[in-house]
């Protein structure tokens, strides 16, 4: 990695606040900078992304008699290189904006995440990564730990959650974060207009702002009414950011919405997003226009691009960080053959990181694809790849270096590992 | 008017079907509780002509485009199935196909991008009746056996052709076998997650394979149709071990079988599971979370009432797996009738109530398809196998806004005929709340927010009671009270 000019400012940023430790300061040279706040974007696939068709081993051998439906030809790959073992790995081919948005530094990819004895339910498998907690798939999430641990009060927007529902990994215990899935609808209809219409909305705003306490099951519905209402006049800021660079898919609208956020400066640290149709169990397809998996690819790298370009274009791509995740990788054979051909439930799988002050490149090492007994980089007798680098490590890596937390202590423990510094 | 002995029919006809229209309020409130529970479980007695009555006057509205067509479209499916919740006289049936649903959770989206829109609503919404090779829907399927045997509801789905195309056992060869209904069958549909292994998943997916499908009928009458079919040539033969029972015995082993007689490996299996007693302590678990009490912990079995779930998994074994006598026993246990509003009322149900509270003449169940995607709640399309999160999850912020915009849209949509029930009541704010509040009811509300209401009645001028006071304070302390958090109880 060469030095770059991002480094040379982070760290003159953080040597200059020590000095004058004054935050008013420092908030005014960040924007001078360029900079406003940090952004985290955690970005979910959904199903239990096949990573080997994403960052693909193309060069090794079984990976061609293993897939024999579902490779993609060593000559169509993008090319990134290789990775410490020597191994050459190359993009999907429908990942042309990942590739370059790979080749400026900005992207980091992480081979082989998991976790001991990983699960292959969707649902454990997503609880795990959503807590960080293999042990206790039911505890809080790892985000809204860290948002629970934001000096109060905290901004009603301090999260911004692109679903309808909020996904375990925002789960906090005293930090709600509102779904807001599209900011057109997100406003407060009436049946009438003018100072009737006035009135019902602050006798709704009235009544949600007496929570009663006692009653939990009903205080949560209170709660959410408040915030919503709370939140409506700022979110409606966003709604009216709509540049018409974005794909018009889920990811792609939800990522609007983010940059919306962002260009507005109405403060949100943390966002969610997700695209789902990753559990290629049959017609995976990974080849023909069209087909599951390279429309998969499409959808993520076409609203990644409009994404990274959008807000490079604004300026605050050095403010911002997309780490991705997803429950589980596929088996490496496939379960059928022909078009019918998919992968069902494996192991570990890759991670992907983006952002302005990414040290990108590959990091950890591929797969051998050979079931011989004894790989040590498969496991389930040689049919799942087996995890190299906890994903807590780079959450961890998240955390210190990005949301300026003590891992160990959202994690509860340390999981920092040596050399795995994309931050 | 809320009668003495409404609150108990209303709490029944709430949890049991989408609330109670007027007619339906009479006829169960004339009765006792118990010759209610038996009229609502047994509604086989009652005729299902309801769907005759899609299009009549007097019933709430469909919007057609072309003809209505619930059989190969999905939007008219969904319109169909909301149709019946407001009007069907069957309301448990109705309670129970949604439960099975979710339960058996299948998505629209997926069989539509294999199959082709009009297939994939055919197989999941079709009645025999209206389609040309008399496919049976899966919705039709469930319905069919809403009260029916859990064993049978099984074998009925994994023979299911939206089924077998959505968890991809049209792909399960003797080759390759394929994983996914085996592990949704154990993880999701009977003993639940940590009581099988992953070993069982890798012989579930054997025993399934051969489970495909095959496509008679005739292109020239529209009577080709996918459905399932057992493959010889694709089953597995080789003898299946599984950790738990398969057999009475306590055999855990499915012998090897010829391939003629391979598809008995999935009945076997399906009985196994179905006569495991985690089945029926995951099942007693979900009807808890369903019909009593939705206020989640953390682990869906352990936390659901103990005593509650002892009592339905007992009757569910002693009956061999009759849910008829299930569901009949979870209306007798006290957590049912203690439960007065504390569950959150999933969307279609909060759509179907209000409905019935403030009036449909007039309305299109086709206006509430997208306040029901923006509440989280499309029907025929769950957001994965494991059906939707309910509880607290229902209530995101966007989510939320969603209610009260749809309770701003209801309430804007009858206004007239909110103030033409009013009327009698504008003698003053008081009485008008009071009206209100009988017809939409809602968990107890606190006196600060009934103060609220009567603010709001009184804010923007002196009461008056004339016809445009009432029909603008109609319709918005209609939209008030139907957007406030005491309504989305049930």
């Amino acid at each position: 990695m060469t030095v770059t000019r991002r480094q040379f400012v982070k760290g003159g940023v953080a040597a200059f606040t020590v000095t004058f430790a004054a935050p008013e300061l420092f908030s005014d040279l960040a924007r001078g900078q360029g900079g406003r706040s940090r952004n985290l974007v955690v970005l979910y696939l959904g199903g239990g992304n096949d990573s080997l068709s994403m960052l693909i081993p193309y060069n090794d051998p079984f990976y061609a008699s293993r897939r024999p439906s579902l490779q993609v030809p060593a000559g169509q790959v993008l090319q990134i290189g290789t990775d410490s073992s020597r191994v050459a790995l190359g993009l999907h081919p429908r990942l042309t904006g990942l590739r370059d948005i790979f080749n400026q530094g900005r992207l980091a990819f992480i081979q082989r995440t998991g976790y001991p004895n990983q699960s292959r339910s969707h649902f454990l498998g997503t609880d795990i990564w959503s807590t960080a907690d293999p042990n206790n798939s039911q505890a809080l999430g790892w985000v809204g730990r860290y948002l629970d641990s934001l000096p109060s009060p905290v901004d009603p927007l301090v999260g911004w959650n692109t679903t309808g529902s909020l996904p375990h990994v925002l789960q906090a215990a005293h930090t709600s974060v509102p779904a807001i899935s599209n900011p057109q609808t997100y406003s407060f209809n009436s049946p009438n207009i003018g100072a009737e219409m006035t009135a019902e909305r602050n006798t709704a705003i009235r009544i949600a702002s007496h929570v009663p306490v006692n009653r939990p099951e009903l205080a949560f519905v209170y709660s959410s009414a408040q915030e919503a209402l709370a939140t409506l006049d700022r979110v409606a800021t966003v709604a009216t950011y709509l540049p018409n660079t974005y794909p018009n898919t889920g990811l792609g609208l939800a990522l609007r919405a983010v940059a919306g956020a962002m260009v507005r400066n109405i403060g949100t640290k943390v966002f969610y997003v997700t695209t789902g149709g990753f559990d290629t169990h049959s017609n995976q397809n990974v080849n023909a226009a069209n087909g599951s998996y390279y429309n998969l690819m499409a959808t993520l790298n076409d609203a990644l691009l409009a994404f990274h370009n959008d807000l490079r274009n604004q300026g605050l791509l050095d403010d911002t960080l997309v780490v991705s995740f997803s429950e589980f990788g596929r088996r490496i054979s496939e379960n059928s053959s022909g078009a019918s051909a998919g992968t069902d439930h494996g192991a570990a799988s890759v991670m992907l990181v983006m952002g302005g002050r990414v040290q990108g490149g590959i990091y950890g090492t591929a797969p051998n694809l050979n079931p011989v007994a004894g790989n040590p980089t498969l496991e389930n007798n040689g049919a799942d790849v087996t995890f190299e680098t906890d994903f807590r490590s780079v959450y961890a890596q998240v955390i210190d270096g990005w949301l300026g937390m003590s891992s160990t202590t959202l994690l509860n423990g340390n999981f920092r590992k040596p050399g795995l510094s994309f931050i | 008017m809320a009668r003495s002995s409404d609150r108990y029919i209303e709490h029944l006809l709430r949890r049991v079907g989408f609330g109670a229209r007027p007619d339906e309020l009479d006829f169960y409130g004339g009765m006792t509780i118990s010759d209610a529970v038996e009229a609502l479980v047994n509604y086989e007695r009652i005729p299902d002509t309801v769907d005759a009555n899609i299009g009549r006057s007097g019933f709430v509205n469909v919007t057609t485009r072309g003809a209505f067509a619930p059989q190969s479209n999905i939007i008219d499916a969904r319109q169909r199935w909301l149709f019946r919740m407001v009007h069907s006289n069957r309301p448990l049936q109705e309670k129970m196909t949604l439960f099975w649903h979710n339960h058996f959770a299948t998505g629209y989206t997926k069989i539509a991008g294999l199959f082709g829109a009009t297939e994939a609503a055919r197989y999941l919404a079709a009645k025999p009746s209206e389609d040309p090779g008399r496919v049976r829907g899966q919705i039709e399927m469930l319905r069919d056996n809403a009260l029916g045997n859990f064993r049978d509801i099984l074998v009925n789905i994994a023979k299911d052709t939206a089924m077998v195309i959505w968890l991809d056992g049209y792909t399960n060869t003797r080759a390759k076998p394929q994983e996914n209904f085996a592990r949704e069958i154990m993880e999701l549909f009977t003993v639940g997650v940590g009581n099988y292994t992953e070993p069982d998943v890798y012989a579930g997916a054997r025993v399934f394979s051969g489970w495909n499908l095959t496509r008679p009928g005739s292109l020239a009458d529209g009577s080709q149709h996918y459905e399932f079919f057992y493959n010889p040539n694709q089953h597995d033969t080789g003898s299946k071990t599984f950790s738990f029972p398969i057999y009475p015995d306590g055999g855990k082993t499915i012998p090897a079988r010829s391939a003629a007689a391979g598809m008995q490996d999935g009945l076997d299996l399906i009985n196994g599971l179905a006569a495991n007693p985690n089945t029926g302590r995951y099942l007693a678990a979900k009807l808890y979370w369903f019909f009593v009490n939705d206020v989640r912990a953390a682990n869906p079995v352990d936390d659901a009432d103990p005593a509650f779930v002892d009592r339905l998994a007992r009757v569910y074994l002693s009956s061999q797996y009759d849910m008829r006598a299930v569901v009949r026993e979870m209306l007798l246990t006290p957590q049912f009738w203690d439960s007065y509003f504390t569950r959150y009322s999933w969307p279609v149900e909060y759509v179907i109530r209000a409905l019935k509270d403030v009036g449909w003449v007039g309305f299109s169940v086709n206006d509430a398809l997208t306040p029901l995607s923006n509440m989280g709640q499309l029907l025929f399309d769950p957001p994965d196998v494991s059906g939707w999160d309910a509880g607290e999850t229902w209530f995101a912020t966007g989510a939320m806004l969603a209610r009260m915009n749809f309770a701003s849209t209801i309430a804007a949509n009858q206004r007239f005929n909110l103030a033409a029930r009013a009327q009698f009541a504008a003698s003053s704010p008081e009485s008008f709340l009071s009206f209100f509040l009988d017809e939409l009811v809602t968990a107890p509300l606190d006196t600060a927010t009934t103060n609220d209401l009567l603010n709001y009645l009184r804010a923007t001028g002196a009461w008056t009671g004339s016809a445009a006071q009432i029909q603008a304070k109609a319709a918005g302390l209609v939209h008030l009270i139907a957007g406030s958090p005491e309504y989305q109880l049930i």
